[in-house]
């Protein structure tokens, strides 16, 4: 069919197979988040945990334009990032479950899982504390010259932290190639945005750093997709950074903490109907990418996969004990 | 061993700590890509103290680095430089501003390789000009060497001669974890042989600055030199004290204290941070669980920074500190069992 000036961004700037990886991303994040949530309820991992469930359009769509070399920062809500960056779920599992297969070898669970192979320079248990490392990425693909772009994911939360607005001014004055995404859930624990942050678009504070800034519904794979990507190719053009913020909605409470007592089933409900993989996918059908058997068989087969991690995981090694000062610094050279 | 005993076939000069470190930064500008120099004012400037001096007009400013005063975000970006691979030394304009950036400090670079189970690094070396004596008061005289030393994933250093200022931060820069560099503010004038050439001094070693028989002071930074002073005043009483540089605060060399403290039986401390829950209990714990224990013939002593902010009239200020003729008396009183 024509990819005419009303087709959707993503379905006309995407072939269909990275579009379909993507749905595949999308439900991976999914059934990984459940299952970790399923996991934990069963008293099989300990800790705590921080799911993404209702942002997947989000940290898959905003990872469409990157290659492997290209970097990226997460958040403590970060599998979704780390999937959509390219890690496999079987060694998130592992990670989840404290074992020597996971990512980190088990040293740091859900608030730190990444793949650093593929770019991901990991998730972080600090409010913002990613965001000066993005810049710091984004200096180094500057000084050496490699081409690469850093997306920084953060919280509406993190946009009322020092480190935010320290950062993004240091990446405009030196023109760093690194795009903020900004992942607006509406609420940084229970304190909803209009309580806690002067201006009503998180992206209104691009101006202050003399940056484009551009807000865009979050659950639209393709919105996401196309503010991102004109973002990251602006930083490769060596236009400097810019701001892009994605409104949506956590389904699950901030953490197993969380008893939801500052939002009401409605909005949630309102929410939970907008939801973005289910949008995506009909968007795939309805422009002939994607057909309803070709989206069950990509779904079917991430549950497998998730189902086949978390096994994976239960069949892990346990670290040794003596290994507890293990990596605090380098290996001495011998 | 007043002097230490130098390889005739190494050349040295007579420069500045503040020059030796200059030095050393260049040498590594030239020699890789990768270094780059970050700090508030070090371009143009040439930093608060001088110590980056022209260093900007033979690298240029993408090279060496004004930052915006953003400690925290400064910081961070270096943090993030260094894990994505340059090697930046990063400037604090002093020490007390790193209070600003010790979420990056302590979360983020002193974690980054335990967090993510060795998979990254952060070959990073954090400067901080350091220590009272400046008449800056309370905020711009703070000794943090401690509080850094708490760390696990950090090593902090304190070099005290121009010559181990040079090569423990080429050791500093070389090293594959983040460090944290005390310079302490009063040595930047100080002159002392410097070796050319790229050399490192290793980390986590001390060194004996003068050997005695009757007591062992440990001291770092600037004490070492009151130190060695005192003790030049306490030979002429006839009392023999050996004097040890620290040199690192993580790690500490215990062998070299234990076989000093073995040695002479008496042991004092003597740092400028604040005297209580510092570099002192550490060392004296140390001794207190080790063989040398059953060898100590008097109490362990410790002289340190009062229990007070860093005052601004010089007199207040100087009390604030330990001074030479303290640590003459305290070691004078040690030596004759007085205490």
């Amino acid at each position: 069919m024509a990819k005419d000036d009303n087709t959707p961004f993503a379905i006309r700037r995407y072939d269909a197979e990275t579009l379909r990886e993507a749905l595949r991303k999308m439900y991976l994040i999914r059934f990984f988040e459940e299952g970790a949530e399923d996991s934990y309820t069963r008293g099989l991992i300990h800790g705590t945990m921080h799911l993404s469930i209702g942002q997947e359009a989000s940290a898959v769509a905003s990872c469409l334009p990157l290659t492997d070399d290209d970097k990226i920062t997460s958040t403590h809500r970060g599998h979704g990032h780390c999937i959509g960056k390219g890690a496999e779920v079987g060694r998130m599992f592992a990670e989840f479950f404290g074992k020597e297969e996971g990512y980190c070898h088990g040293r740091g669970g859900s608030m730190h899982i990444a793949d650093v192979t593929k770019g991901n320079l990991g998730a972080n248990g600090i409010v913002g504390g990613g965001i000066p490392i993005a810049v710091g990425a984004a200096l180094t693909a500057k000084q050496l010259g490699t081409g690469a772009v850093t997306i920084c994911f953060f919280g509406d939360g993190a946009n009322n932290e020092g480190a935010f607005h320290e950062a993004l001014n240091i990446a405009a004055v030196w023109k760093l190639p690194v795009v903020f995404v900004c992942e607006n859930n509406k609420y940084g624990m229970s304190t909803s945005t209009e309580r806690s942050t002067a201006v009503k678009d998180i992206a209104q504070r691009a101006a202050a750093y003399s940056m484009p800034g551009v807000t865009v519904d979050g659950n639209d794979f393709s919105a996401v997709a196309e503010a991102v990507q004109e973002a990251v190719d602006r930083a490769r053009r060596g236009e400097g950074p810019s701001l892009v913020e994605n409104l949506t909605y956590r389904w699950r409470g901030h953490s197993k903490s969380d008893r939801n007592r500052y939002r009401t089933k409605d909005e949630i409900d309102s929410w939970i109907a907008r939801d973005p993989i289910l949008r995506f996918r009909e968007e795939l059908a309805a422009h002939g990418v994607l057909d309803a058997s070709g989206a069950d068989a990509i779904e079917a087969a991430a549950r497998r996969e998730v189902e086949d991690g978390i096994a994976f995981a239960k069949g892990g090694t346990d670290p040794t004990i003596a290994d507890v000062t293990k990596y605090v610094y380098a290996e001495a050279r011998s | 061993m007043n002097a230490p005993t130098r390889n005739p076939e190494i050349q040295t000069r007579e420069l500045s700590y503040a020059e030796a470190i200059r030095e050393a930064m260049g040498m590594a500008l030239a020699r890789d890509e990768r270094v780059i120099l970050m700090g508030e004012d070090i371009g143009v400037y040439g930093g608060a103290f001088q110590v980056t001096g022209d260093l900007v007009e033979r690298f240029g400013p993408d090279r060496v680095r004004d930052t915006p005063i953003s400690e925290l975000g400064g910081a961070g970006v270096a943090v993030g430089a260094a894990l994505t691979g340059l090697r930046p030394i990063f400037e604090f304009q002093f020490s007390d501003f790193a209070t600003l950036a010790m979420e990056q400090i302590v979360n983020q670079a002193a974690k980054m390789r335990y967090m993510l189970g060795g998979e990254a690094s952060v070959p990073l070396v954090f400067r901080m000009p350091a220590g009272s004596g400046t008449g800056a008061a309370a905020q711009h005289s703070q000794s943090f060497e401690a509080w850094f030393g708490h760390v696990p994933g950090l090593k902090v250093l304190q070099p005290s001669t121009p010559e181990d200022a040079k090569g423990l931060l080429l050791a500093a820069l070389e090293d594959p974890d983040p460090v944290v560099v005390f310079e302490h503010k009063l040595l930047y004038k100080l002159k002392g042989h410097v070796p050319d050439g790229w050399y490192t001094t290793p980390i986590g070693k001390a060194a004996v600055r003068r050997e005695g028989r009757d007591l062992t002071i440990v001291a770092s930074a600037i004490m070492v030199h009151r130190a060695l002073a005192a003790a030049e005043k306490l030979a002429e009483e006839g009392i023999d004290v050996e004097v040890i540089d620290l040199r690192s605060v993580r790690p500490i060399d215990h062998e070299t204290i234990i076989a000093s403290v073995r040695k002479t039986g008496r042991l004092i401390c003597v740092y400028e941070g604040v005297r209580t829950l510092g570099i002192g209990a550490e060392i004296s714990a140390m001794i207190a669980e080790s063989e040398a224990f059953d060898y100590l013939d008097a109490p362990i002593l410790r002289l340190g920074g009062v229990e007070a902010p860093i005052p601004y009239n010089p007199e207040l200020e100087k009390a604030a500190v330990p001074q030479a003729p303290d640590i003459e008396a305290a070691a004078r009183k040690l030596a004759r069992k007085e205490v």
